[in-house]
């Protein structure tokens, strides 16, 4: 069973309008956010335990109260750049639900202070690029964004920014550089955003669910959202399901949900005469787990890191025993090699190296020292470059030829793939 | 002829400029302006005359333009057909749903076909990994493809 609390609403076609939004509870806590002090909503964020929902599960309240004290401007700006592959919650949340969004938004803004934000969208999302603008002119005009926003002397303006296609610009900093109008690459810290960000003024960056879950902090307050999940994973998450199960898709559970559940329950399990052979938990970048180690595993921070992976931005890619591993890694340092932005060198080379390497293995020119080759120039790239997109690349490296080593030997030595029994030409050429 | 903006193009550039906080902030929406009117793509003449509408030195630009992916390099067909080949449309057949639409139209990825009708992408992922595979053409998503359904489709687009 989910448990709907963003996602309660998201059947209904109004609820991307203002009008259908209100009918259910739209814009009812903007105003009591408005009657509390700033600090009250930091402390509320800060009690409810809400991390960071696209990716490093990053403490929202010690980061918003990392901002200087000051009267210094101070922008918000919204990641929805969602590129992690994997996921896909927070198209369907602009598309679905675009002003529990903005109200979020409203909120935290008001709660730190900005008087300005920025919702970054990755540019393939034309749709969600529509459908925020709308919901952000019908809330202008409703009065909840502007001058002095219901009468309390707050002014908050808001728009929406197209990214261009570049994986990097989810990172906060990258995507900074890009809201500049530059290239997207990612800038040494500290200084953190929250000190020197956009324009070199204090700036939150926060992903799309995140700001939306402040709403329900409001609403529920600190305890009453801290009544799903556990302990140190508070409160719902969204789940983006794909890959080998019979009912794909994104579903809102508590955090400490079992992964087991969630592809065998919610996503109607693996497909008939398949058996589970691997999950990737938290977005490409998440070191994968074996059937073994998912079917014990349960969707919080704590669970996963002590597995040695991650929760990421909740993206479950399920893979079944028709794949194989070298082929999927294949695809992989492929996209991170296309995807590294090219400023640090471990990360510019090492990709490089590493999509050389495991496409010389498909392609059957592999020696069997290239299997630790692999985990040499992966283990050289690990924490040595400005962002994480180098750790990234390395730990699905590292955790594919660990726990499959047998389908890299086969493959070194037979040329064809254990799983499949063909060869990559025969393949994809 | 040199590229010039339409007297239409010229003001949302104009527009864009004052909409951020920088007019730096106006080059990616700006690129987005003119490729649209340069038939899809971007060249030298097209930096060239931002460089010029925006008061930007054309370097400037330029690193921007080269730098992300939505902006076109060379030509494209009037369909831009962009499969996604990322994991999760790997693993339910968007590599061979990309090969397919190639081997039927009879094009090598990345060209146009003679009739200027299509460009065949293989792309990272779109945020579609639920509705896998998928292809995004122009600005529109189609999901739960079979290597058929998504060659029907293209059939239809003239």
């Amino acid at each position: 069973m989910e448990t709907k609390l963003l996602s309660q609403h998201y059947h209904l076609d109004e609820f991307r309008f203002l009008e259908g939004y209100r009918k259910h509870g739209g814009y009812e806590q903007l105003p009591r956010a408005l009657q509390m002090q700033p600090q009250q909503i930091i402390d509320e964020v800060k009690n409810a335990g809400l991390r960071g929902r696209g990716g490093a599960g990053f403490p929202t309240g010690m980061k918003w109260g990392f901002l200087p004290k000051n009267n210094e401007p101070r922008y918000l700006l919204c990641n929805a750049d969602e590129g992690e592959p994997g996921t896909f919650k927070d198209r369907m949340m602009m598309e679905r639900a675009p002003h529990q969004l903005i109200e979020g938004m409203i909120i935290s803004g008001y709660a730190i202070g900005s008087k300005k934000s920025y919702i970054y969208i990755r540019g393939e999302y034309h749709d969600s690029l529509r459908i925020v603008g709308q919901a952000i002119n019908e809330a202008y005009k409703a009065g909840f964004l502007g001058k002095n926003i219901l009468g309390s002397g707050f002014d908050h303006d808001m728009d929406v920014y197209s990214g261009a296609g570049a994986y990097i610009c989810g990172e906060e900093t990258g995507m900074i550089s890009s809201l500049e109008g530059l290239k997207g690459q990612p800038k040494l810290k500290p200084p953190f955003p929250a000190v020197q960000g956009y324009l070199r003024k204090p700036t939150i960056v926060n992903n799309v669910e995140t700001l939306a879950a402040v709403k329900y902090i409001i609403r529920d307050g600190a305890q009453g959202y801290r009544k799903f999940g556990t302990e140190k994973s508070a409160g719902t998450k969204l789940f983006s399901l794909s890959g080998n199960v019979v009912k794909p898709g994104n579903f809102e559970v508590p955090l400490g949900f079992p992964l087991k559940d969630l592809i065998e329950g919610l996503g109607g399990g693996m497909k008939p005469g398949r058996r589970l052979k691997a999950v990737i938990p938290g977005g490409s970048s998440a070191p994968v787990l074996t059937a073994d180690e998912a079917n014990k595993a349960t969707l919080d921070y704590e669970c996963l890191s002590g597995m040695g992976s991650m929760l990421g931005s909740g993206a479950v890619i399920v893979i079944d025993d028709s794949q194989c591993m070298v082929d999927l890694l294949g695809v992989l340092m492929h996209f991170y090699h296309h995807e590294s932005c090219g400023q640090c060198t471990p990360c510019r080379e090492g990709t490089g190296w590493l999509n050389k390497i495991v496409h010389s293995i498909l392609e059957g020119r592999g020696r069997l020292q290239d299997i630790d080759l692999l985990l040499k120039v992966a283990d050289n790239m690990k924490g040595r470059t400005i962002c994480a997109l180098s750790d990234a690349a390395a730990l699905p490296v590292i955790s594919f030829v660990s726990k499959f080593r047998d389908e890299f030997e086969f493959y070194v030595r037979e040329g064809r793939s254990k799983v499949r029994g063909t060869s990559y030409a025969e393949m994809h050429h | 002829m040199a590229f010039q903006l339409s007297s239409a193009g010229l003001a949302k550039v104009q527009m864009e400029m004052k909409r951020y906080e920088t007019k730096e902030s106006a080059i990616i929406p700006s690129l987005y302006i003119a490729q649209g009117e340069n038939g899809g793509w971007v060249n030298v003449e097209v930096i060239r005359e931002l460089s010029r509408v925006m008061d930007i030195p054309e370097a400037r630009i330029n690193e921007v333009f080269k730098f992300y992916t939505m902006f076109n390099q060379k030509p494209v067909g009037k369909y831009h057909v962009q499969v996604c080949t990322n994991i999760s449309c790997s693993l339910e057949g968007g590599r061979e749903l990309a090969k397919h639409l190639c081997k039927e139209l009879n094009v090598k990825f990345e060209d146009v076909t003679p009739d200027g009708r299509f460009t065949i992408s293989r792309v990272e992922c779109l945020g579609s990994c639920g509705t896998a595979p998928m292809m995004q053409v122009n600005d529109k998503y189609y999901e739960k493809l079979t290597p058929e359904a998504a060659m029907n489709l293209l059939r239809g687009m003239k």
